[in-house]
């Protein structure tokens, strides 16, 4: 039951979910915004390379990188355009906002685009699979978990070591507090959605690497996962959203393999009664962040 | 209410239902002299909105709690009603593999979606009590959570729902005027529980959360109050709406739909009955303006793609508009009345009610 495979299958969809997670706990930790928008610029970086797929050739890692991009401008325009103005109005208006704005990107993908599936161009190298420990590893497995390691590294580093990443994480522990010391407020919040549309991107890649397709709903399961995983890691603590992600993906397999098959088509259902479980039991959830839980108004 | 003793100047401080509904009766009373079937469909609709944003109203406007999982009790309402409604050969027909005790089962149209919406509100009972000591984000993700749940349910237990798939074979019972009675009905329930002590109760402890609870205000069981309350409202109109439309799916009663009720709600005003009603009429009214030039330019083909979502990317835009410009809505929690409401409460309650644990509402 526990095989090689198993293994690998739960760390590959937990970096994954370690990813997704990140990117809505950087926004939430600091505008106490849950961002319903989020799983829009999952769909906003699939679209970016079918479309450019279908007007000019170049690279596939180009493309890739194109989609990343757009995702991270999309957001902070997201973050421009309708946060912006309601940040200092009550925490309802901030999360109807993101509600409104997710539905009207989806919508506005239905519109332009198509409801059906667009297919989107993957390398080679994501169907082939490499033969490890005695079971057939696909690359893409390997690519995720290589990839999110890379990213979480790299992210760590930026939020210790340079001052922005500092004043990013001062911001999610007392945001006025950080205010007060001179950090401009619409730097450090427009550079974590910037961060939280990077997460997206990246992670738009290895989700649609799944299926080679994109659809204007394609964000819907990648928000719930990011809630999931954030209220099992702790809503506070950029720490507490990577465990969390793994814990997903780790708990989502076993039940995978554990629940009978009438139940499983229930998983989904189980894994947001752990949400509700958790959030009424150990709000906090397994890491508790020092944030202090106060609005930015 | 020291007014009670003198009915027309009770009557005049609590005119808002009054003022409400007549409006309401002449909108019903047009789209019946018109008689086009389309617009007496988009008046039956509107009433069956009207419910389900009141029972929204009800909740999230007096506790200032955002609810998501409004929809999913819509859900239950419909499906429940529709099991008892039913007849056992259409239940044969749809759903063949039903339970045997539930099979014979034939009630009245009334008596049916009554039952659907206290369903809905036992359901909201039994998990509510608990998730109203949450407050804030964590309160917005459980309701989230729970509508997920409700949703993973019903397209799931195919014994009584048939699954993803549409359920087919309901009586058509909803009208437009027994929609209207139903909405009107609403109004009042929705008004006098904001003006009533629980509501009076819950709106304190919105606006604040420690004094409220400081002053002996039992939080989290006027929320949970409300909640049922709310729960049974969208049960209800789940109920009537099944009866309308006849064949649905669970696909109904998720998102896109919690989107549009949601809109209504925030755009007309969400602390107020006046707010909801407003809302409720102008963007059901827009919206199947909208969808009415949406169906005619497609079946015309006067655009070389087919047009989706136009309606939906505008009515987010207004939203967004209106969140931005104007954040609690056209109307506030302001209440259309004939006289500026008299402070009802000024004199002090008689018996001051002291909950065991003051302290839970975080």
């Amino acid at each position: 039951m526990f095989t090689v495979d198993f293994f690998i299958n739960a760390i590959t969809l937990g970096s994954l979910c370690a990813l997704i997670a990140l990117g809505l706990v950087i926004v939430y930790g600091i505008l106490k915004l849950v961002n319903f928008a989020y799983g829009e610029l999952i769909m906003i970086a699939g679209y970016t390379i079918y479309l450019i797929n279908q007007s000019i050739h170049m690279p596939w890692l180009a493309m890739a990188g194109l989609a990343v991009l757009v995702a991270m401008l999309t957001s902070y325009l997201t973050e421009l355009v309708a946060f912006r103005p309601v940040r200092t109005k009550s925490l309802n208006a901030m999360l109807i906002t993101s509600f409104a704005v997710s539905t009207l990107l989806q919508n506005g993908a239905l519109l332009i685009i198509s409801p059906r599936a667009r297919a989107v161009p993957l390398p080679k190298l994501f169907s082939e699979s490499i033969r490890l420990f005695g079971s057939d590893i696909p690359w893409r497995n390997i690519l995720t978990i290589v990839t999110s390691l890379l990213l979480l590294a790299i992210l760590t580093l930026l939020l210790k070591r340079t001052v922005l990443g500092i004043a990013l994480r001062a911001a999610a522990d007392n945001f006025t507090m950080t205010r007060m010391l001179g950090v401009p407020a619409n730097l450090v919040i427009s550079t974590a959605f910037v961060i939280s549309g990077l997460m997206a991107g990246v992670v738009s890649i290895f989700w649609i690497g799944r299926t080679a397709s994109v659809t204007p709903t394609i964000g819907g399961s990648p928000l719930l996962i990011a809630f999931v995983a954030t209220v099992i890691g702790g809503m506070n603590s950029l720490v507490g959203a990577v465990v969390g992600g793994y814990v997903y993906g780790l708990i989502f397999s076993i039940l995978g393999v554990m629940l009978p098959q009438s139940l499983l088509d229930y998983r989904e259902a189980f894994m947001f009664l752990v949400v509700i479980l958790i959030l009424l039991f150990r709000p906090e959830g397994l890491i508790r962040g020092s944030g202090s839980g106060e609005r930015v108004g | 209410m020291k007014t009670n003793t003198n009915f027309t100047i009770w009557l005049k401080s609590h005119s808002t239902p009054f003022l409400l509904s007549i409006p309401l009766l002449i909108l019903a009373l047009i789209a019946q002299l018109i008689g086009d079937t389309l617009i007496i469909r988009i008046a039956t609709v509107l009433f069956i909105n009207l419910i389900l944003v009141l029972g929204l109203q009800v909740f999230m406007g007096n506790s200032g709690i955002l609810s998501f999982a409004h929809l999913g009790f819509m859900g239950i309402g419909a499906y429940a009603s529709v099991l008892f409604s039913m007849t056992p050969e259409a239940k044969a027909a749809t759903l063949p593999d039903l339970y045997p005790f539930l099979r014979p089962i034939h009630l009245p149209f009334i008596p049916s979606i009554l039952i659907g919406a206290l369903i809905a509100a036992l359901v909201a009972a039994i998990v509510g009590y608990a998730l109203m000591r949450l407050s804030d984000a964590a309160a917005v993700i459980t309701l989230f959570a729970l509508l997920v749940i409700i949703h993973t349910v019903l397209v799931h237990w195919s014994i009584i729902t048939n699954g993803p798939r549409t359920l087919f074979g309901v009586d058509n019972y909803t009208h437009l005027w027994n929609s209207v009675a139903f909405g009107i009905l609403v109004i009042f329930i929705a008004y006098f529980f904001k003006e009533f002590p629980v509501g009076l109760k819950l709106r304190a402890s919105r606006d604040d959360r420690y004094a409220a609870a400081s002053i002996g205000i039992n939080i989290v069981q006027v929320r949970w109050y409300g909640f049922i309350l709310s729960a049974f409202l969208a049960g209800f109109a789940g109920g009537l709406w099944a009866h309308f439309i006849t064949s649905f799916s669970p696909y109904a009663f998720y998102l896109s739909e919690t989107f549009g009720i949601l809109a209504m709600l925030v755009i007309g005003g969400t602390g107020g009955v006046s707010g909801a009603v407003l809302g409720t009429v102008v963007i059901t009214l827009a919206r199947e303006g909208l969808r009415g030039i949406e169906n005619y330019i497609n079946i015309n083909h006067l655009l070389p793609t087919t047009l989706v979502g136009f309606t939906e990317v505008l009515l987010s835009i207004v939203l967004i508009a209106i969140l931005i410009f104007r954040p609690s809505g056209i109307l506030g929690s302001r209440e259309i009345a004939l006289a500026e409401k008299q402070q009802a409460f000024d004199e002090p309650q008689s018996k001051p009610h002291l909950p065991s644990n003051p302290s839970q509402g975080d």
